[in-house]
């Protein structure tokens, strides 16, 4: 897993922390069941405050990615399956919501949209 | 997580000094910095922690009890290194060692021997002709020999070479791996504190100014440089301090979103710990 801290990025800490945690989860990079790394150690090596790692773990777990058992760790969630599609459809479906705004305020109709999609999927299927 | 010590309303009166009814807490697996310019108070509060210097008021408890009524048991479970060391300079560190060790119920030789091992200490060596560093890291292994769940600190890194205090930084953190450890140190080094702490404590003059999480203080707060033009009655509120000049204004802000939200055309950049600490002293020295 990759994580990466931008000193320069205006988001918190343990927000970046927790998105590219989420999105190794959502690729897959983690496996259902896998151990993640102790709090301390994950401070440890990206050099923040183990306050800050044990507020994304906190968080992740309520959110159901992870779950925590006392004394062993924390572990992806086995029945993170159905809330990872859930989370993936929603995460297509805020940037078509983006598209679809663009496309209202540029005047592009239902059939145009329809068919640029069309032609990205052709594309897809010839190369 | 629990809390390990806690300060409610500590006072002493000295001679030019006073402790301002001092409050803050320590939790538990957490590596707090204590900060603060010279004379500001730092070392007067450990002293007292310690019972070295008997408080006027307030209270002080250590693992949930109060520190006056259960001294000796508590202090077994505390390591502490000060500032100037008290070691007796004609000893070797064996005769100090001697000294020290049967007044901790589990003093344990194995661990003081493999630490004097790591640090390439000689125990028929006289303490007098010990370096600075060398100073510390045997004050270090006394402290960390009876198997301490708190360990206390004033200005341990003051005086010594980079190396050895990444050194220092470096066991600190191998002290923490082991669950229910806690790391109180004072420093006027701030950088010592970007990396290794979680929790920062800032006193100025006898009172705490500033008690919170490391990270969450150096994402609110906030470098900001602009025209002069964007500062007006408003926008100067969410100042600490600000300096202007005929080119443009700089100044530290703890309120970075209403920043973002309320002058565009900024320039906002990171703090460090030093920038953060000066922009409240100095903050608060204008009020007086």
């Amino acid at each position: 897993m990759k994580i990466i801290i931008k000193n320069s990025s205006d988001q918190p800490l343990y927000q970046q922390i927790k998105d590219q945690i989420k999105a190794a989860i959502l690729r897959n990079e983690l496996a259902e069941g896998e151990l993640l790394p102790s709090i301390r150690s994950l401070a440890n090596d990206l050099q923040v405050s183990v306050l800050t790692t044990k507020r994304v773990y906190t968080e992740l777990e309520a959110e159901g990615f992870i779950t925590t058992k006392a004394g062993k760790g924390s572990y992806v969630a086995t029945e993170s399956q159905e809330l990872l599609a859930e989370s993936k459809r929603y995460m297509v479906e805020s940037k078509l919501t983006e598209v679809w705004e663009m496309a209202r305020e540029l005047g592009i109709n239902k059939d145009e949209l329809y068919s640029m999609m069309d032609l990205l999927f052709e594309e897809d299927e010839q190369a | 997580m629990n809390n390990i010590l806690e300060l409610t309303d500590l006072s002493k009166e000295l001679d030019h000094f006073r402790l301002n009814k001092v409050s803050f807490s320590l939790m538990e697996g957490c590596i707090t910095g204590f900060i603060g310019v010279n004379g500001s108070g730092k070392t007067t509060t450990i002293k007292t922690i310690l019972g070295l210097i008997l408080k006027d008021g307030g209270s002080i408890k250590l693992f949930g009890k109060e520190m006056t009524e259960h001294e000796r048991d508590l202090k077994n479970r505390i390591g502490v290194v000060l500032d100037e060391g008290y070691f007796y300079d004609d000893m070797t560190l064996k005769e100090m060692k001697n000294i020290i060790s049967p007044a901790y119920k589990s003093w344990d030789e194995d661990v003081f021997v493999s630490y004097i091992k790591r640090f390439n200490l000689s125990l028929n060596q006289k303490i007098s002709t010990l370096s600075k560093g060398m100073r510390m890291k045997y004050a270090i292994t006394l402290a960390l020999s009876h198997h301490a769940d708190l360990l206390i600190m004033d200005e341990p890194t003051s005086g010594l070479d980079p190396l050895v205090r990444s050194e220092l930084m470096d066991l600190l953190l191998e002290f923490m791996k082991e669950e229910g450890k806690t790391v109180f140190f004072s420093t006027h080094m701030t950088s010592d504190l970007d990396k290794i702490a979680d929790m920062l404590i800032l006193i100025d003059d006898g009172k705490i100014l500033l008690s919170e999480e490391k990270d969450q203080l150096l994402d609110t707060h906030a470098i900001v440089k602009g025209d002069n033009k964007l500062l007006n009655e408003q926008t100067r509120k969410l100042f600490l301090v600000l300096r202007e000049t005929a080119y443009g204004f700089e100044g530290v802000t703890s309120k970075k979103s209403s920043v973002h939200q309320q002058m565009s055309d900024v320039l906002i950049e990171k703090p460090t710990i030093e920038d953060i600490m000066l922009a409240y002293i100095g903050g608060s020295k204008d009020a007086i």
